[in-house]
């Protein structure tokens, strides 16, 4: 099995590697279109903010790769957002592949950004097989994507948003599956069986 | 429902933790991964490691540590002590660390701040306060900024640097009190309580923690939302699990 993790200026992709490590899976990490569509899954990781990693995208011609895509993706934190279709973070259009919006989370009486803990539910996404409602995620992000018809899993904070989104063969959690302890890796685990 | 976070704290010396821990079942009590990997599987929420020693020349032996923690450990932590620089960060963050804490560099030149945030983001840029109670010049005594472990004073009132470090971009910050910190007499509940109230990032209390319940009070008293400490968890006095279980039972939302 080929495993790819998309190169690109988000951050750091670290914690992401030394996860598939712990698994035990062999990965590349690239911005080769080729490389890219060869692989059996693509791992579409994110820290940082959404125009600059948006522009960065476009400049390699990965914001047209990545939506045209037809093995099994998986966005995470930033790279869920980014696979949305508009993002209020500096006023980005993003790459559309679920048909909704990305908000800023009203700090009038949570604070904002949203870090730690927090419990997933109403899971539906096959990467959530085996584990049980209410898992604990570890969250860091001020941005959320809408609840809508593309939600496989829930959480709540100010109010209801989507922790996980799927449409077709692209996945994605708002969460760092990375570091949410053993249940992240049961998601990542699940992703990789697909 | 987001959950207060427990986070242990241990302190590295030449890539190594200090202060003995009393954990029976370690096979060597000065290794840092493995401690921390058995802190992650008693359920801490995080862990936070702080180089006491910080000089250049320990600068490399402590990117191997934090290379070594990422590859075993599946929570977050943040890495702590001596930094001064984006390139500081740059190595720590590319060698798997989720999240840096600045302290006396940040006091030094604040704008460091500013310019961590735009380059890796606030969410992982944790600003570090010591703050002591001492009187002033104008004969009232006052929350004040300290550097060099606390010893050494400065011009900052603790109250304003917490919000200045906020405004520069700051993700968090570890608030450590010096008038409680080794007391065992609960956490400075009445400061921490007025910084998170007046602040919009997350507030990680330290200093103080010597029971269970005064980790209850500076969750609900205090408004924290972390609780750090380090001895309590390394000698056992108080078990990262009970400790949760206690919370919960007591209203207090956790992971368990």
């Amino acid at each position: 099995m080929k495993t790819v993790i998309i190169k690109y200026n988000a951050g750091n992709v670290q914690s992401v590697m030394y996860a598939l490590d712990r698994i035990g899976v062999n990965y590349l990490w690239t911005d080769d279109e080729a490389e890219i569509r060869s692989a059996d899954k693509v791992i579409f990781p994110g820290v940082g903010e959404a125009s600059t990693a948006m522009s960065y995208l476009r400049e390699k011609g990965l914001d047209k790769v990545i939506p045209s895509l037809t093995q099994p993706v998986l966005g995470t934190c930033v790279g869920m957002q980014l696979m949305c279709r508009h993002s209020e973070e500096n006023n980005t259009d993003c790459m559309g592949i679920f048909d909704i919006d990305v908000k800023r989370f009203d700090s009038s009486n949570f604070k904002v950004p949203h870090v730690g803990w927090n419990n997933i539910f109403d899971m539906t996404s096959p990467l959530t097989a085996g584990l049980s409602e209410n898992a604990y995620m570890y969250f860091v992000h001020s941005y959320y994507a809408e609840l809508s018809q593309y939600t496989v899993a829930k959480c709540d904070y100010v109010q209801p948003f989507s922790a996980m989104l799927q449409k077709d063969n692209f996945h994605a959690a708002q969460f760092h599956t990375e570091i949410s302890g053993k249940e992240g890796q049961v998601i990542i685990e699940n992703f990789l069986k697909l | 429902m987001l959950t207060k976070r427990i986070i242990p704290c241990l302190d590295i010396k030449d890539g190594r933790t200090v202060k003995g821990t009393n954990f029976v079942n370690l096979r060597d009590a000065g290794d840092p991964v493995e401690l921390g990997a058995i802190y992650a599987e008693q359920g801490a929420d995080e862990l936070v490691f702080l180089d006491i020693t910080a000089t250049v020349d320990n600068r490399k032996t402590l990117i191997d540590l934090v290379r070594n923690v990422a590859r075993h450990v599946n929570i977050p932590f943040t890495v702590g002590g001596g930094i001064s620089s984006v390139e500081d960060v740059s190595a720590l963050l590319n060698a798997g660390a989720d999240k840096v804490s600045i302290n006396s560099s940040a006091v030094r030149r604040p704008e460091l701040i500013n310019e961590l945030a735009l380059q890796f983001g606030s969410q992982c840029i944790i600003v570090a306060i010591d703050t002591r109670f001492v009187p002033t010049d104008k004969g009232i005594s006052e929350h004040i900024v300290h550097t060099h472990g606390g010893r050494k004073p400065t011009e900052l009132r603790t109250i304003q640097w917490a919000k200045e470090v906020e405004d520069r971009g700051a993700g968090e910050i570890l608030l450590t009190s010096m008038d409680t910190d080794g007391t065992k007499a609960g956490f400075a509940n009445e400061l921490t309580s007025l910084i998170s109230t007046n602040s919009s990032i997350p507030i990680i209390a330290s200093g103080g923690a010597g029971t269970m319940e005064h980790f209850k009070e500076v969750f609900t008293t205090g408004k924290a939302d972390a609780g750090l400490a380090a001895s309590i968890f390394h000698f056992k006095e108080i078990d990262i699990i009970d400790l949760k279980t206690y919370l919960k039972a007591e209203g207090i939302s956790m992971r368990l």
